[in-house]
């Protein structure tokens, strides 16, 4: 009685400081000089010589932009691809039994292989290649026509096979994440057939729809403008919806729930989750596209929302449990940088400390209260953490977004930013952010019931339950995770 | 020739391993081993729920000693392993058959 009424004061405190947001403002650009006029006449050379200057001063500033630009997409991309491997593969290792640590770390890095090539042959380009509203076309199969020179459409100062590299990362690291609710049962081979067509079918449309050219969630001229800086929707709900289909469909564990399988090392999840915390800097600020100061407040926002989120998590374990756990605090350190996702370019610093806060208390939630009742055995908690934290980061985007950070709906004839969230007035965001929501979790239920259907059919998806005693690692790959006593 | 298994607390384990070799005895097998008797368990928390772990982490030191040897050894352990408190642990005193040292097939107490 106690510890509820506590964790509902820590509730409101959370969304007390909500406010706080309102107080931050943004600095804009400096203001411009006027220059003095000039006293004595001007020759037409001069002026001919003058204008070749500041040509050469455009060129020179633009291609210094385009380096700085392409630097930090570059970095960003390999931040990313950090987070898979090995921050996910050690996160996920860590938390399952010692048997299937193989097992599990294959399973983020066969995305890494597979999904490189799908994305290179076709991925890219049902993505972010021109098609209808809903799916990219074959334009840029086997990636014809991305080359050097930077795609207008997406990111002008970039080249646009950076882009597309750099969305690559995304793609891996989304199939990756479903992997931790069906640990610890699923077959190697099913695996690998079921996620590459999820690639495919699920996540290359959704990113689509939110992304691409003539998307139609896409935040700009999209027919339902929905706020996703750099993947809430995208990655963390389609991701954590699927997982939650697929645990329920496969069925849990033996000897879930009553036979106790804690973590077998805290260590390896701990590495991997401050590996993701890290690498989620190249996720969300690397979505500026660019090295400008947009990259700035995305960076910042990350970061205070984990931080935060962690702390919100570790405080109502506290209360909970009695002691804080280390699998609380890194778990709500990543449920943090999963609610920020969406609004990481799009909200104040303090926003995102809300956002954080909020998110670590209510996936914590998620995580112990929902999850025994409903008693679905989501391994490693994809669904609690990503799915739900997802779908909480998209709403309190579109509560929190303002134009003063981004002008995701571009400016007035005056120069000001149009209203972009709730925070500017603009409170039918949060409608367009639902519609957005709806659609990620309408497409990732049919998408993945559909698929898990036909791979069970045809491969069958579950390890035997001798497999599944032997441990993943024996039983797919034929190898132990360690051999201390060698 | 006898057979001396105790099972100890392992942060006793330096303590009789010194004590044994104070009483000149100086071949022991020392195992990592995981148990309980008497003593409760600690809980431990998993996702907010709260479990109890009853395998406890233990030591174990297997020696074989002539029987003159017996009490003194006996002493020497239960001397450097006593607290007092529930979790000391236990020893088991078995005859053993025969002792052979690999590298000279040397057999009997010349063995040990």
């Amino acid at each position: 009685m106690f510890r509820r009424a506590t964790l509902m004061l820590l509730l409101f405190a959370c969304l007390g400081l909500s406010p706080l947001a309102l107080a931050q403002t943004s600095s804009s650009a400096p203001a411009v000089q006027a220059p003095a006029a000039a006293q004595a006449p001007v020759t037409q050379a001069q002026i001919a010589a003058l204008e070749q200057s500041v040509h050469n001063a455009q060129t020179a500033s633009a291609t210094a932009q385009s380096a700085a630009d392409n630097a930090w997409m570059l970095v960003s991309a390999a931040l990313v691809l950090l987070m898979t491997g090995p921050g996910l593969a050690l996160f996920y290792g860590g938390l399952v039994r010692k048997k299937n640590i193989l097992g599990t770390m294959m399973q983020s890095f066969a995305m890494m292989g597979l999904v490189t090539i799908l994305w290179a042959v076709v991925g890219y380009s049902l993505a972010f290649g021109h098609g209808n509203a809903f799916i990219g076309g074959f334009e840029h199969v086997f990636l014809r026509g991305v080359g050097l020179t930077p795609n207008t459409d997406y990111a002008a100062t970039i080249p646009e096979q950076t882009y597309m590299i750099y969305q690559l990362m995304f793609a891996i690291i989304t199939p990756a994440l479903i992997t931790g609710a069906f640990a610890e049962r699923m077959k190697f081979s099913a695996m690998a057939v079921f996620l590459s067509l999820w690639s495919l079918l699920v996540y290359s449309p959704m990113a689509h729809m939110v992304w691409g050219v003539g998307g139609f969630l896409n935040a700009t001229g999209g027919h339902v403008p929905s706020l996703d800086f750099a993947g809430g929707t995208v990655v963390h709900i389609t991701s954590g919806v699927s997982a939650l289909v697929t645990c329920i469909y496969l069925g849990k564990r033996i000897g879930y729930p009553h036979t106790n399988m804690p973590p077998h090392s805290m260590v390896l999840s701990f590495i991997g989750a401050c590996l993701l915390w890290v690498g989620w800097f190249g996720f969300n600020a690397g979505s500026a596209l660019g090295s400008g100061p947009l990259a700035t407040s995305a960076f910042i926002n990350t970061h205070f929302a984990a931080a935060a989120a962690a702390l919100g998590w570790t405080i109502a374990e506290w209360i909970h449990n009695g002691k804080p756990t280390a699998l609380g605090a890194i778990s709500g350190a990543v449920a943090g940088l999963v609610a920020i996702t969406p609004g990481s370019g799009f909200v104040q610093p303090f926003a995102a400390l809300a956002i954080g806060l909020i998110a670590g208390v209510f996936c914590s939630f998620m995580v112990f209260e929902v999850k025994s009742r409903l008693r679905y055995d989501d391994s490693l908690d994809a669904f609690g953490v990503h799915g739900a934290g997802g779908t909480l980061g998209a709403l309190l985007t579109g509560l929190f977004a303002t134009g003063a950070i981004n002008a995701a709906f571009g400016r007035n004839a005056a120069g000001a930013a149009l209203p972009t969230g709730a925070m500017d007035g603009h409170w039918s965001q949060i409608l367009n952010q639902l519609a957005g929501i709806g659609l990620a979790w309408g497409i990732s239920i049919v998408g993945t019931l559909v698929l898990l259907f036909a791979v069970d059919k045809v491969i069958g998806l579950r390890v035997s339950p001798e497999e599944e005693s032997a441990g993943l690692d024996l039983s797919q790959h034929g190898e132990e995770g360690y051999d201390l006593n060698g | 020739m006898l057979k001396i298994e105790a099972v100890l607390q392992p942060s006793k384990l330096d303590a009789v391993k010194d004590a044994l070799l104070e009483a000149g005895i100086e071949g022991m097998t020392i195992l990592e081993a995981r148990g309980h008797g008497r003593q409760k368990g600690h809980t431990e928390f998993y996702r907010g729920r709260e479990y109890t772990v009853d395998l406890l982490p233990k030591v174990k030191i297997e020696i074989v000693v002539s029987d003159e040897l017996k009490e003194k050894a006996l002493q020497a352990i239960i001397g450097a392993a006593r607290t007092g408190r529930i979790g000391d642990g236990k020893i088991f005193v078995s005859r053993v058959e025969e002792a052979i040292r690999i590298r000279n097939d040397e057999r009997g107490e010349t063995a040990l």
